[in-house]
C-alpha cells in the first residue's frame, strides 16, 4: 500500500523523467539531425512538465481570478514556461536552418556521413 | 519499432504536442496549453516540414550501437528517480513553491493591475524584465535564421564563377 | 488547379475567422487565457496557411516581406520603449504606474502596450521564419 501511494504521489515526476530520458536517448543514439532536433523538443517538453507539475494544487483551478473560486494553481511556472515554449520554437528554427545549410554543404543530414566527409577533406 | 520516414516522425511529434497540450490543461496551465497547441503543433510542424522539403525525407541506415546510449539514459533516469522522492508530493498546497511570491501575485493582481488573469499580469508587469529578455531572444533567433538562410547560396555562385573563369 | 478547390475555398472562408480569433486572444488575454505570444503565433499561422494554399507570392502580397522583417525589431522597440517611458516619468524601468493618473490604470495601459510589442515581434518573427525556409526551397 505504501509503495502504491508513493507511485501515485510521484507519478507525474516519473512521466517527466521518462520523457527526459527518452529525449536524451534520441539525442545520443540517433545520427539523423532532424531526429536529434525532435529528441531535443521531447526533452524540452519534459522540462515544461517539470515546471508545471509542482505548481498544480489538487482542487485548485487555473489562475484566472474569479469570486467563485478560492484555490488557484501557482501562476509563476506558467509564465516562465509560456515564454520558454515560444523561445523553444525560435531556437528549433535556428537549428533547422543550420541543418538546411549543413545539407547544402555536405549533401547529407546524417551525423556519421558529415564526419566522414570531414575526415576525407 | 523504428520510423525511418522522417515525415512520419514530424507528424508524430505534432500529435505529441497536442497530447502535451491536453496534459497541460489538466494541470491548470491553460495559457501554456494554448501556446503549446499553437506553437508546438502548428509552427514547429510547419518548420520541420519545410526543412524536410529542403533536405531528405528518409533516414539512412546507421551502424551505431544502441547499448551505450541506452546505458547512459537508464543510469540518468535511475538517478533522477532516486532523487525524486525528496520533492514534495504532487498537488499539495503546502509545497514550498506555493509559499514564496505566488500568494502575493494572486492576492494583489486584481487590486494593483485590475487584470484578472494572473498569468498575464505577472508576464507583462511583475516580471516584465523576463518577458523583455525572451522577446529579445526570439528577435535574435529570427535574425540568425534570416542570416543563415537568406545568404542566398553565395558560395555556390562564387564557386561557379571560379570554375568558369 | 481544380483538384484543390475545397482547400482554396475553405482557406478563404476560414482566414478572417483565424484573424478574428487572434485579435480576440490578444485583447481578451487579460480576462481569459491568451496574450501576445499566442496571438502572434495564430496571426503568423494565418499567413502560413495562406502561403501553403495560394503560394508564397500571393502571401507576400498580403504580408510584404519588408513589413514582416521590420516588425521583428519593431516589437522589441515597443516593449523597451514602454519601459523607457516609465523611466522618463521618473519611475523605474518597466514600471507602468505613472502612465495614467491612477497607478492601476497605468499598469493596464502598460500591459496592453507590452503585449502589443510581443504580438508584433512574435508574429513578425514566425512569418519571417516561414518565408526564409520557403524561399530557400525554390
Amino acid at each position: 500500500m505504501q509503495a502504491f501511494r508513493l507511485v501515485v504521489e510521484y507519478y507525474n515526476y516519473f512521466v517527466t523523467i521518462f520523457l527526459m530520458v527518452a529525449g536524451l536517448y534520441v539525442v545520443i543514439a540517433r545520427g539523423n539531425m532532424i531526429k536529434k532536433l525532435v529528441g531535443l523538443a521531447i526533452f524540452q517538453t519534459s522540462v515544461y512538465l517539470l515546471y508545471i507539475t509542482p505548481g498544480k494544487i489538487l482542487g485548485g483551478t487555473a489562475p484566472i481570478l474569479d469570486p467563485a473560486f478560492k484555490v488557484y494553481s501557482n501562476p509563476l511556472p506558467h509564465v516562465l514556461i509560456l515564454t520558454a515554449i515560444v523561445v523553444g520554437v525560435a531556437t528549433l528554427a535556428l537549428g533547422l536552418a543550420l541543418v538546411a545549410r549543413i545539407n547544402e554543404a555536405y549533401g547529407s543530414i546524417e551525423e556519421d556521413e558529415t564526419f566522414e566527409r570531414d575526415r576525407e577533406a | 519499432m523504428r520510423q525511418r520516414s522522417l515525415f512520419g516522425v514530424v507528424i508524430l511529434s505534432g500529435v505529441y504536442s497536442f497530447l502535451m497540450a491536453s496534459v497541460l490543461i489538466v494541470l491548470d496551465a491553460v495559457d501554456v496549453a494554448m501556446t503549446e497547441a499553437s506553437v508546438g503543433a502548428g509552427v514547429s510542424t510547419v518548420l520541420l516540414l519545410a526543412t524536410l522539403h529542403l533536405t531528405k525525407t528518409t533516414e539512412a541506415t546507421s551502424f551505431r550501437g544502441t547499448m551505450i546510449p541506452l546505458f547512459v539514459a537508464v543510469v540518468t533516469g535511475a538517478a533522477l528517480i532516486w532523487s525524486t522522492f525528496d520533492l514534495p508530493p504532487f498537488g499539495t498546497a503546502e509545497a514550498p513553491i506555493h509559499k514564496h511570491v505566488a500568494p502575493y501575485y494572486l492576492e494583489n493582481s486584481l487590486r494593483e493591475t485590475t487584470v484578472p488573469n494572473v498569468v498575464t499580469s505577472v508576464l507583462a508587469d511583475y516580471r516584465g524584465y523576463d518577458t523583455l529578455g525572451e522577446t529579445t531572444v526570439i528577435f535574435t533567433a529570427g535574425i540568425g535564421v534570416m542570416l543563415l538562410l537568406r545568404g542566398a547560396r553565395r558560395r555556390d555562385r562564387a564557386a561557379d564563377v571560379e570554375g568558369s573563369s | 488547379m481544380s483538384l484543390d478547390l475545397i482547400l482554396r475555398i475553405g482557406t478563404k472562408l476560414i482566414l478572417p475567422f483565424i484573424l478574428l480569433f487572434a485579435l480576440y486572444v490578444q485583447f481578451h488575454g487579460e480576462y481569459g487565457p491568451g496574450g501576445g505570444f499566442q496571438a502572434g503565433v495564430i496571426t503568423a499561422g494565418m499567413v502560413i496557411l495562406f502561403a501553403i494554399t495560394f503560394g508564397l507570392r500571393a502571401a507576400k502580397r498580403i504580408a510584404p516581406q519588408a513589413l514582416v522583417e521590420r516588425m521583428v525589431p519593431l516589437g522589441v522597440l515597443i516593449f523597451a520603449g514602454t519601459g523607457v517611458l516609465g523611466l522618463l516619468l521618473g519611475h523605474n524601468y518597466l514600471d507602468y504606474g505613472p502612465l495614467a493618473h491612477d497607478p492601476a490604470h497605468g499598469r493596464v495601459l502598460g500591459i496592453f502596450l507590452v503585449e502589443a510589442g510581443v504580438l508584433v515581434t512574435v508574429s513578425g518573427t514566425m512569418t519571417a521564419l516561414f518565408y526564409a525556409f520557403a524561399e530557400r526551397g525554390r
